[in-house]
Parts: structure tokens; sequence; C-alpha cells
């Protein structure tokens, strides 16, 4: 396999308020390739958006702060980048889109403002021809009437055209690598699959590096090349997306399989993983995971389960990898 | 398709809002300070003889801008009053003129916000409507008329005069929070409940929606203590305020303008008095303010 | 937007009507001796009954009056004082120098507040934020008949900073001590919302958009944040004309500056009714317009009421 175009290796964020330190990211390590599409998959406060807000670098500092670790984006480490270095990084090379479009973009400034801006600062195009481009941007995601519609604002789109455009916001400076903060969680089913498509169309077309984040396995299963599970702030499980769904190697990730409602199981009770997700502030010792494992032992209480290289590119941290495989 | 979000559940039992302001009150400096001028305060309102022996309105021209002597830290003015008594003495029909005011605007914007915001529709629309135009008018120009007005009888003394003319003018804001705070809680589900046990609308809305709706209420009326203090020295100062008999924080600055030149005592000890009280009202309210209100914190 | 004008004009118009129907009730409404009302307890001679009369129209009904006053009021003829003086031309001869007293205070205090706010929202908690924070407290619990004699005495008349009185043809120097007292009366709550409207976009999501865009701090804050955080101080100046237009009544009184303030201080400390009545009807009529303009500020920088 090539190089990797993101390797973060062994990150740790911790945001310092007044109620403690809250650990949310504790040691993620992720690899992505030109042309790959990796699914971060977790429950909600676990860290996924910190960690990409991490390797955009756009945590707000205090409280957040990131304290070891490194990004590595094509061998250079970002972390180690002086500030107006690595703000040439942003949009030109990695990009991000998030969650929620109509927060995400400024309300007091046409779309058409927003888009051009981003030629205007970093390539010093001028006004016209920045105009122009942001009517190609539009034109790209299948805004219709792009024309007129660059002189709206964002309140005036729905839902979904709304993140087409911070999609083509993001893709604008032709970035390697965009990361996608939840972008469907957002929008209705319909729409969900209609901008999961055009991310898709998207990434092939530019060979780009998508790294999707979610907490949505069905949304994953379609378009993930690979999957990485994390809970706790931390990668607990990395591997090829068939594999992941047809043998799971970490006993979360089992439960979560098992948590999905499916046809072939109506009838039986849902299968809920019991117990909550533990606080960062506070973040059990050993596993993270072992106040709710069915299989935990007194090792999973003491020690920390090494990353276990299971398969060339499966990757699980389980003291009992084998049993949750069934080996 | 499983939505993992809905596996997290937060925890955690419900603690009232009130009791929990409480607690955050307790550890803020700003509240204790705020609350020990304003106790200070009333006490020198309703007991100005534990303060001084001497009579704010027993003034000796022989004594005119003399310097402090004895019980008389602060010296006498230019027609030789004590300008500590009167000062000590100012308190008294200051307070009593903001909180009566106070409590009539309280009143007023309860039952006005209420009603708007139970009842909704066409009453909705005509209180508001009413309350626009009572902010169309600057504060201060509308109670110049009405003060002038209730104040031309010669024989008062101006207190009824200024708290009604505080009172009745006062209360559009009080209304206004009162209405929005009513409107959010109305649709709340306890409320909902209430309504199908076939509660009817006096008691929900005095049982059930007023005590949840009152902490904003409450904020708006402790800083309007401390506007209507200031209110009141601003009439006074104006000639339209307290007169005849009355002692005033107010009159004793106006009084004491034209002499600053010769004795600037006159002007500040009352000026000082004034402002540490108006002070210590809105200090109380940003207090309470942020106690209720988690999310600036 | 046309449609927001419309209707904010039509909305302009009935506060108009229901405003100076408020002032003129609280005037006129219910009293015995309407006379007596407008000029207080001093004797009145026949000639100033007559002249009241056909002023305010006083032995007509009341709705008649507050039509004949209206009336008045709308074609420019505001009538004569107690003392036989044209109200129209003392207010022509007052309104040059208030307004430049007003524009300097009003300068003063936005420039000051929206510096000091910005400064303060982006460094929440900062030794630049406490100060500023307490100084803020300390101006708001001031009101205008301490700040103002304090002001004159202190920075005027111990320290010899400012002149410690203006005239009629007061240059911006002679103007600023009292406008700086003027503006001090709003300059702590613009601040303050300026602060907070600040540090809460600061914590906005399209401010984190825009950082991912690659975009320099300065510009992050001076192109995305300002816009957003200078519109709820925007509405703020609608509401604090009223606060100036009160604190000049006693700022102009205090430093000898004969403009409306001080015209309507004199009317009320000599019971002059009619002035008083007349002064405060324009100043409303002024504040209503003022904040009709607000409102339309308003509008152009925020989209959102603009296509409501
Ligand atoms: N601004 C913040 N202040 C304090 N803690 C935060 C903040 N933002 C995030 N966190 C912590 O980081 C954890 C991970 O958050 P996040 O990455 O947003 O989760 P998710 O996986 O749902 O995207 C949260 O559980 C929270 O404890
Ligand atoms: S290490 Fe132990 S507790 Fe953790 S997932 Fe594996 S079995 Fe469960
Ligand atoms: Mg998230």
């Amino acid at each position: 396999m090539t190089a990797p175009l993101l390797d973060v290796r062994d990150l740790h964020v911790e945001f310092r308020t007044r109620e403690g330190v809250a650990r949310a990211v504790n040691g993620v390590d992720l690899r992505l390739h030109p042309g790959e599409t990796l699914a971060v998959l977790g429950e909600s406060g676990c860290g996924k958006s910190v960690t990409a807000q991490a390797i955009m670098g756009i945590l707000d500092t205090p409280p957040a702060h990131v304290t070891g670790g490194q990004v590595l984006y094509q061998g250079v480490d970002l972390l180690r980048l002086p500030e107006n270095e690595r703000r040439k990084v942003r949009a030109n090379r990695i990009a991000m889109i998030f969650q929620d479009a109509l927060s995400a973009l400024n309300p007091v400034y046409t779309v058409g403002f927003q888009l051009a801006e981003l030629f205007r600062v970093h390539r010093g195009t001028s006004r016209g021809d920045a105009k122009r481009r942001a009517v190609e941007l539009l034109d790209m995601v299948h805004i219709p009437d792009a024309k007129r519609r660059v002189k709206d604002y964002p309140h005036q789109f729905s839902g979904g055209m709304r993140q087409r455009v911070m999609i083509a916001m993001a893709l604008a400076l032709d970035p390697e690598v965009l990361i996608a903060d939840e972008p469907t969680t957002a929008l209705d089913v319909t729409v969900q699959a209609q901008i999961m498509r055009l991310l898709a169309e998207l990434q092939r077309e530019r060979n780009m590096g998508l790294m999707l984040i979610t907490h949505d396995m069905g949304v994953v299963a379609d378009v993930a090349d690979r999957i990485a599970v994390m809970y706790a702030g931390k990668v607990v499980e990395e591997a090829p997306v068939y594999d992941i769904y047809a043998r799971p190697a970490h006993a979360y990730t089992k439960a979560l399989l098992e948590s999905i409602p499916r046809l072939d199981h109506k009838g039986r009770a849902l299968n809920v993983i019991r117990g909550l997700p533990p606080a960062l502030t506070d973040v059990p010792r050993g596993c993270a995971f072992h106040p709710r494992c069915a299989y935990a032992r007194e090792i999973c209480r003491q020690e920390t389960p090494p990353a276990y290289q299971i398969a060339p590119q499966r990757i699980a941290s389980c003291h009992f990898v084998r049993e949750v495989l069934g080996v | 398709m499983s939505d993992l979000g809905e596996l997290s559940r937060t925890a955690g039992k419900p603690r009232s809002l009130a009791g929990d302001a409480w607690l955050d009150l307790r550890t803020r400096k700003v509240f204790w300070i705020a609350a020990v001028l304003v106790v200070v305060v009333l006490v020198m309102a309703i007991w100005p003889s534990l303060f001084t022996s001497a009579d704010p309105r027993d003034c000796l021209l022989a004594r005119k801008n003399a310097g402090p002597t004895g019980g008389a830290i602060f010296g006498f003015d230019f027609q030789g009053c004590d300008v500590y008594a009167k000062t000590v003495f100012g308190a008294r029909d200051s307070i009593l003129v903001a909180v009566s005011a106070t409590l009539i605007s309280g009143v007023i914007g309860l039952l006005v916000g209420l009603a708007a915001g139970y009842f909704g529709g066409w009453l909705d629309a005509l209180l508001s409507r009413f309350i626009d135009v009572m902010l169309g008018i600057p504060f201060l120009l509308a109670a110049i008329v009405l003060a002038q007005r209730l104040s031309s009888d010669p024989q008062s003394n101006g207190v009824l005069a200024v708290t009604v003319t505080l009172g009745v003018l006062g209360w559009t804001t009080a209304a206004r929070v009162m209405r929005s705070a009513v409107l959010t809680s109305k649709n709340q589900d306890y409320v909902a409940a209430a309504r199908m046990l076939g509660a009817g609308p006096g008691r929900l809305m005095f049982r059930h929606i007023l005590p949840n709706s009152i902490s904003p209420f409450i904020v708006v009326l402790t800083v309007l203590l401390g506007i209507n203090i200031a209110g009141e020295a601003t009439l006074s100062y104006l000639g339209v305020g307290l007169k005849g008999d009355a002692v005033s924080w107010g009159i004793a600055i106006a009084e004491a303008g034209p002499f600053v030149r010769t004795a600037a005592g006159p002007l500040v000890w009352p000026s000082v008095f004034l402002a540490a009280t108006v002070l210590a009202f809105i200090m109380l309210g940003d207090a309470v303010r942020d106690a209720f209100d988690p999310k600036l914190r | 937007m046309f449609r927001f004008i419309v209707r904010r004009l039509l909305q302009m118009v009935v506060t108009f009507f229901g405003a100076t129907f408020v002032v003129y009730a609280l005037m006129f409404a219910y009293v015995d001796d309407p006379y007596q009302a407008l000029v207080g307890d001093r004797p009145i001679t026949d000639a100033q009954r007559a002249a009241l009369d056909a002023r305010f129209h006083l032995d007509d009904g009341f709705f008649q009056q507050y039509w004949h006053y209206i009336r008045g009021l709308l074609t420019g003829d505001l009538g004569e004082t107690i003392t036989g003086r044209s109200i129209g031309d003392l207010l022509a001869q007052a309104w040059p120098v208030t307004i430049r007293l007003a524009l300097l205070s009003i300068v003063i205090a936005a420039v000051v507040a929206v510096g000091a706010g910005v400064l303060s929202g982006i460094r929440r908690g900062g030794a630049f934020d406490t100060v500023t924070l307490v100084l803020t407290l300390i101006v708001l619990a001031m009101p205008i008949v301490v700040l103002a004699p304090l002001a004159q005495l202190v920075l005027g008349i111990q320290l010899g900073w400012f002149p410690p009185t203006a005239g009629r043809d007061a240059g911006l120097y002679e103007l600023l001590l009292p406008a700086l007292v003027l503006g001090s009366l709003v300059i702590a709550t613009e601040l303050r919302v300026t602060r907070t409207s600040v540090a809460e976009n600061l914590r906005a999501d399209y401010v984190r958009t825009a950082r991912a865009k690659g975009l320099a701090p300065k510009r992050v804050i001076g192109v995305h944040v300002l816009r957003n955080s200078l519109i709820p101080v925007i509405t703020l100046i609608g509401v604090d004309i009223g606060v100036l237009m009160s604190g000049a009544i006693v700022t102009e009184g205090v430093f000898n500056i004969p403009g409306v303030g001080f015209n309507l201080f004199r009317g009320i400390r000599a019971e002059d009714g009619p002035l008083v009545v007349g002064f405060v009807s324009v100043l409303i009529i002024v504040f209503l317009v003022i904040n009709l303009i607000v409102d339309l500020v308003y509008a152009a920088l925020d989209p959102r009421i603009r296509y409501e």
C-alpha cells in the first residue's frame, strides 16, 4: 500500500475546565490513504470531532490542549508547524465540513461572498474572478440556478442545499484530504443519501482521502473502505469494512453490531449496550470499556490492552481478541 | 439503521433551579458585597438614628460651610446643615419611594405579562402594542411630565407623586420579561399535564407557570430598584420630585451644585451614597441573573 | 426589504400617535384645573389663561384637545411658553449645540464601547476584561445627577483638565467633558453587550468554519465575528438615544449649555407646562425617527430580518 496521506499517531487532547480535565482524545492512531474513505465510528462524546478539529488545528486553546502525538501530513508533523504555515494547510490541503451547515455558515454574508473569500485570501484572485469561481463551485455540487443563488444568504437554502454549499466551500481549493464530521446527521433520510452520493462522486473524481465521521453504522457500510471504531478517546479497532461486519475483533465493536435492529431478528429484544460511556474526566483504568463489557475479566480492570495486529490491515485493542473473534 | 447517539444518555438527579441558583450564589463574592451594602442601606433607611444623633433639619447659618466637628464628620453645607445627618436621613425617602414604586411596577408588569403570555391572541397583541408605545417615550421624559403634574400640590412633599410616577411608568421591561418567560414555560410538559388534569387558568397561571417563570422577573425587579433610586434622585434634582420637608440625596445634590467651588463635601457625600446604593442593586441583579443563567458561567 | 420598510413605517405612525397620546394624557387627563397643571402653583394672569386656551383648547373635551395639539405638532406650530415666547424659535436656537453634543457623545461612546468590548470579549477573564468590567460597573452605578456634577467638580474645577462650563457657541473642546459624561451613560451597557456578543459569536460554529478555511485571526474577527456581534449593539443604540435625551437635560443644566435639554431643564424648574409638553413631544418624534433609522440599519446588517 502507498504511504499514507495523513498519519495520526498517539494523539492526545485534553480539555482543562473548571470541572476538571477531560481527556477527550487518549492516543488516537489513524491513517488515511489517497482515494480512500475511512469511516470513524463511535458513540457521541467519544472524541471524534475533537480528533478531527485537532487534525485541522482549529480547537479553542484554552480550554483544549493538544498534549501529545503527531499529525503527519505527507510526512510533515502539522503540530510542529508555526501557525502561519499551518494556516496554509487548511482548505488548501486538508478541508473540513461540519454537521450543521446552517450554523457553520456565517448568517450575515452571502454564500457567494463566503466562497469567493477563499480565492481572494489564499490565491489573491480578483473580485470578479472569485465570483465566477464561486458560481462554478455551486454548479459542481449541483445547486440549480447557481448564478442567481450565489447572491443568497445561508438561511435561504434548504438543509441539503446548505450542506452542498459547505462541500463546495471545502473543495474550493482542491484539498487532498476532506474530513466530513457527521455531514448528514442533521438531514432527512432521502437527502442524506443524495449528499453521501455527491461526496462519493467528488471523492472518486479527485482521488481525495475522505475521513467520514459518523455515529450511524448504516451510512458507513455503503461508502467506507475501512472503519476505525473509537471508544473513550481511543481507536479500539481498525479494519476493512467487510471484515468488521463479518467478524468484529473487539468486544465493543461486537456489542455495537448487535445493537443494530435487523429485519431477520424481528421480535427479539434489541440488544443495547448496557451502561453509559465513561465520563472523560474519569476514564476507568485498564480497558475503558470494561464496566460495560461482557467479556471483561480481572486483567481488563488492571491493564490497558495493547493494539494487536490480527491480520494485515486489522488492529484491535482487546485482551480477548480471540474469544471475541470466536477462534 | 442504528443511532449510537441514542445509546448515551446523561444521568444525574434533577435539582430545583432555585436551589441550584442559591448554591451558586453563596459562592459569589459579588453577591455578598451587594447583600451587605443593601442591608446597610435598608437599616439606615429604617433606623437612621442608629447612625447619627443629629437632626438633618437642624441647620444654623452660623455653621455655614464649616468643616467636620464631632458627629458631623462630613462638615456642614451652605445652610449650615449637618451633611452626614442629611446623607443618612436621605436614605429613608429614597428607599421608600424606590421600593414602593418597584412594587407597583412589579404588580403591573406581572399582571400584564401573565395575561399577555398566557391568553395570547388579541389580548397579547393589544398589550404588546401598548408596551411598544410606552417604550416609544424615553422614560425620563414621560416621568417629568407626569411628576410635574402630580406634584403640583404645594402642600405635599412629593413622596406619593414620585412613587406613582416611577411605578406607573416603569413596568414595561418587567412585563416583557414575564411574558416571554410565561410563553416558554406554558408549553412545557408539566403545564400540559396540569391542564389535562383539569386545572383552570387561574390555578395554572399562579401555581404552575408563575413559579417557573419568576426568576428572570425577580432579576428585572432588582435592577429596577436601582433604576428607581436613580430616578427619584433625578426627578428631585430637576425639581419635580421630592420637596418640602423631604430629605433626599437628589435634593442635596441639586442644592449643593451651585456651591461646589466653595464646598465640595455637600455634593460628594450624597453622590457617593447614592451611587453605592445603585451599585448594590445592580450587583445583586447581576449575581442573581448569573446564578439563574448557567449559560455564561 | 421594501415590505419591511413599509411595515416599520406603519408601526412608527401607530407608536407616534400612541406615545403623544400617552404624554398628553399624562399631562391633562382627569385634571381638576388644567391651567394649574400647566403652570404649577403660581398665580396666573388672564392673558396667560387666554393664551393657554388658544393653545390647548382647555375648554374642549379631552379628545378634541389632543386633536388640536397633534395638529399643531404636525404643522410645526408649537405655541408659546408661559412667558409668551415662541417654543418653535426656542427650539431652533437650542438644536445646534445639542446636536453637536449628542453626536460627540455617541461617537465617543461607540468607539470606546465597541473597541473595549471586542477586546474584552476576545480575552474573557483576562486582566483587561476584569478591569473593564469593574469600571463599567462603577459607571453603571452613577446616575447622571451624580456623574455630571462630580465630573464637573473633579475634572473641570479641581484638576482643570477640561473647561468646567460651555456656552452657546461651544466648540468641540468645550463640549468634550459634557459629551464624556453623557456618553458614559450608555458606554457601560454598550460595552457589556458588545463583549457578551463577541464572546458568544467566537464560540459560534461559523467561526470554526472560518478558521477551517485557513483565514487569519484578524480576518476571522474583523470580518466574520464583528459584523455578527454588532447587530445587538446597533439595536441598543435606539434605546440609548432615549437615555442620552434624558441625560442631556441634567448634563446641559450642569454645564450651562443652552441646548434643548437646558431649556427643558429651566422649563421644568419654572413649571412652564407648555414648554415642557412642546419640547417633550418634539423629542419623542426625534426618538421615534432615530429608532426607525436604527431598525433599517439593523435590517441592512442582518439579512435574516430583511428576508423574513
Ligand atoms: N468545549 C469543550 N469543553 C470541554 N469539554 C469538551 C469540549 N468539547 C468537547 N469536549 C469533551 O470532548 C469529548 C468528545 O467530544 P466530541 O469529539 O465532540 O465527541 P463526538 O465523538 O461526539 O464528536 C466530549 O465528551 C467532552 O467531554
Ligand atoms: S479488553 Fe477486556 S474489557 Fe476491554 S473490550 Fe476486551 S474484553 Fe472487554
Ligand atoms: Mg461530534
